[in-house]
């Protein structure tokens, strides 16, 4: 059963002349409970697909689909509470002023939920954090502990799928190794689904079951992360994005060049 | 080990820095000594523990408040230390260069990027103009920029990230340097355009013989790339080891950072968490 379903997803920002399409017949579904990376190169469209789904573009074309119910051009509340979106920075992703109660109270306020001192408990334990942090602003957090209220306000309203961009990229090693243990940890105890951007292919592979390679708008490969174990792929770009992940070599450097728009060389 | 027929080009002893911020005392740098040959040599470490530190210090660009002390900071026949601001001045850009993490804040907006350069060129050596603007687009081909003559026309704003980069390292090499700093150089960058960032300055170690010290927290990256690696922790180097021994690393520190990365070759349901021991603080290195 797909959870997702992205089909001839189109988008172009700009009119006429200017017109820049940035998304081309992109195509994907993915499972209920399964965990699907994208990854690809800065400006490939990778956020911008994230965005579709999100509600926050409502120029596109094509079709997109949450649990077999189509989705409409307009952000509806019903939307919210079945995905939730996290981004990279921590830092901007909170507001400063607020402290974490704040932070996780206000999407229960507008979607009318009551419960919520006891809603806030519970997730707070969820994401590994003590129920006292509710009093504490965003500069008392570590980076770590600030990507987990991130989380924990993406899970407050019990959606069934988080689209994260790039969760972990402004992190430490050590404290990616945290933040990747506990969204392997929620998605197993509440079946959720991801939808995981990253350029890393470590993360992806590591967290993911299938991985999208993107290049330039399009979904140009397609493949299991089991299968990359120890394994060269076909694909020249995904070659070299594994490779990458792996060492640093000469000849990948080679390739590399060839493999570059012109316009970024 | 390699370089041992070398002198070292830099040598470091005892290096110690700390900063007053709100009042209180932050010792960024604790006893720091290392160095140098004609190699590529990383500085590796979490967030905070002093690797951006080392590296400014070596060529004062640290802000006024740092508190510095070392016993030896030698670079060839001078003592960093205690040198004049102007002998500083002579080195810097020249001698010993460094390529920050962000290209942007280190251009000029409104200046051609071949211009500067030029200038670059110009600020140490008396030479005509025109005979700098060929030294400048040679470089900009050194650096693996496909199109010098374009791009030698070029504003900042222009360019892309790798290609800001990439022109951030050409400015920063021709004057030939002996010792190049990088600090995080390719990790704004795209896979591609690291890869051959990454080949730019490969070449410049092996043609050249520059020593490069590589400042990075990716220990995959740096395991192929350097020839030897500093792991610090707190401070503190805790771990001085070849790159190609990483995998024996002796420092649970470094074990730890090397358990902790994802890996598409290795399925693991959990990743290690690293557990940290207050006796790194302290621990006399090696031990
Ligand atoms: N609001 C916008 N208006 C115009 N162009 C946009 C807008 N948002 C994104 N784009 C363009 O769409 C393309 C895809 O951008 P997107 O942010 O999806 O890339 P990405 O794959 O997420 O890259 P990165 O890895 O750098 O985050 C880029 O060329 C970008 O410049
Ligand atoms: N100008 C300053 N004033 C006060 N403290 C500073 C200053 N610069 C650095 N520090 C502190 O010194 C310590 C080392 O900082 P440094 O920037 O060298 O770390 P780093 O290893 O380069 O980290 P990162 O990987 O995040 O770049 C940190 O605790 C930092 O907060
Ligand atoms: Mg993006
Ligand atoms: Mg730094």
């Amino acid at each position: 059963m797909a959870m997702i379903e992205v089909d001839k997803l189109n988008l172009s920002f700009g009119e006429g002349a200017e017109a820049n399409q940035v998304l081309h017949d992109v195509c994907f579904d993915v499972g209920d409970g399964e965990a699907f990376g994208l990854v690809g190169e800065s400006g490939s469209g990778k956020t911008t697909v994230l965005r579709c789904l999100a509600g926050q573009y409502s120029h596109w074309s094509g079709s997109l689909a949450i649990n077999s119910e189509r989705l409409g051009r307009k952000l509806d509340k019903a939307r919210c509470r079945k995905l939730q979106m996290v981004f990279q920075d921590p830092y901007g992703s909170l507001h400063p002023r607020h402290t974490v109660e704040t932070a996780l109270s206000e999407p229960l306020a507008i979607h009318g939920i009551t419960d919520a001192s006891r809603r806030i408990d519970s997730i707070l334990t969820k994401v590994g954090l003590p129920t006292n942090f509710r009093y504490r602003y965003p500069h008392q957090l570590s980076g770590g502990q600030r990507q987990r209220v991130a989380i924990a306000r993406a899970l407050i309203l019990e959606p069934r799928i988080l689209l994260l961009d790039e969760p972990t990229s402004a992190l430490d090693v050590s404290v990616q190794a945290e933040i990747l243990n506990l969204l392997a940890d929620l998605r197993k105890q509440e079946g959720l689904t991801y939808l995981l951007v990253t350029h890393d292919l470590g993360v992806v592979a590591h967290l993911c079951d299938r991985v999208a390679v993107m290049q330039q708008g399009r979904i140009v490969d397609l493949i299991e992360s089991a299968s990359l174990v120890g394994a060269v792929p076909e694909h020249p770009y995904t070659r070299m994005l594994v490779e990458a992940s792996r060492h640093y070599s000469r000849e990948m450097a080679e390739v590399g060049a060839d493999l570059t728009p012109a316009e970024a060389v | 080990m390699m370089n041992q027929t070398n002198q070292p080009l830099l040598q470091v002893e005892d290096l110690r820095v700390s900063f007053t911020s709100g009042g209180a005392l932050v010792d960024a740098v604790r006893g720091v000594s290392f160095s140098l040959g004609r190699e590529k040599l990383a500085i590796v470490g979490e967030s905070g523990s002093g690797k951006s530190t080392v590296g400014r210090t070596l060529l004062r660009l640290h802000p006024k408040s740092a508190r510095i002390t070392a016993s030896k900071m030698q670079f060839g026949d001078i003592d960093l230390a205690t040198c004049s601001e102007k002998t500083m001045q002579s080195i810097r850009g020249q001698r010993m260069s460094m390529i920050m993490q962000d290209p942007k804040y280190s251009l000029n907006p409104v200046m051609r990027v071949g211009d500067q350069i030029a200038e670059a060129y110009l600020a140490h050596h008396k030479v005509a103009r025109a005979e700098a603007n060929q030294r400048a687009l040679a470089m900009l081909e050194a650096v693996r920029i496909r199109d010098p003559q374009r791009v030698f026309r070029m504003y900042p704003h222009e360019v892309s990230g790798g290609m800001g980069q990439r022109i951030m390292i050409a400015m920063m090499l021709i004057t030939e340097p002996e010792v190049v700093i990088a600090d995080e150089p390719t990790s704004a960058l795209d896979v591609s355009v690291r890869l051959q960032v990454l080949a730019t300055l490969d070449d410049l170690v092996s043609k050249r013989g520059l020593g490069l010290i590589f400042i990075s927290h990716d220990l995959n990256l740096v395991r192929s790339f350097c020839d030897r690696v500093l792991v610090m922790y707190a401070g503190r180097v805790v771990e001085s080891i070849a790159a190609s021994d990483l995998d024996n690393a002796k420092h649970p520190y470094t074990q730890g950072l090397l358990a902790s990365l994802p890996s598409v070759d290795q399925r693991r349901e959990r990743l290690p968490v690293l557990q940290r021991d207050p006796a790194w603080l302290t621990q006399p290195i090696g031990a």
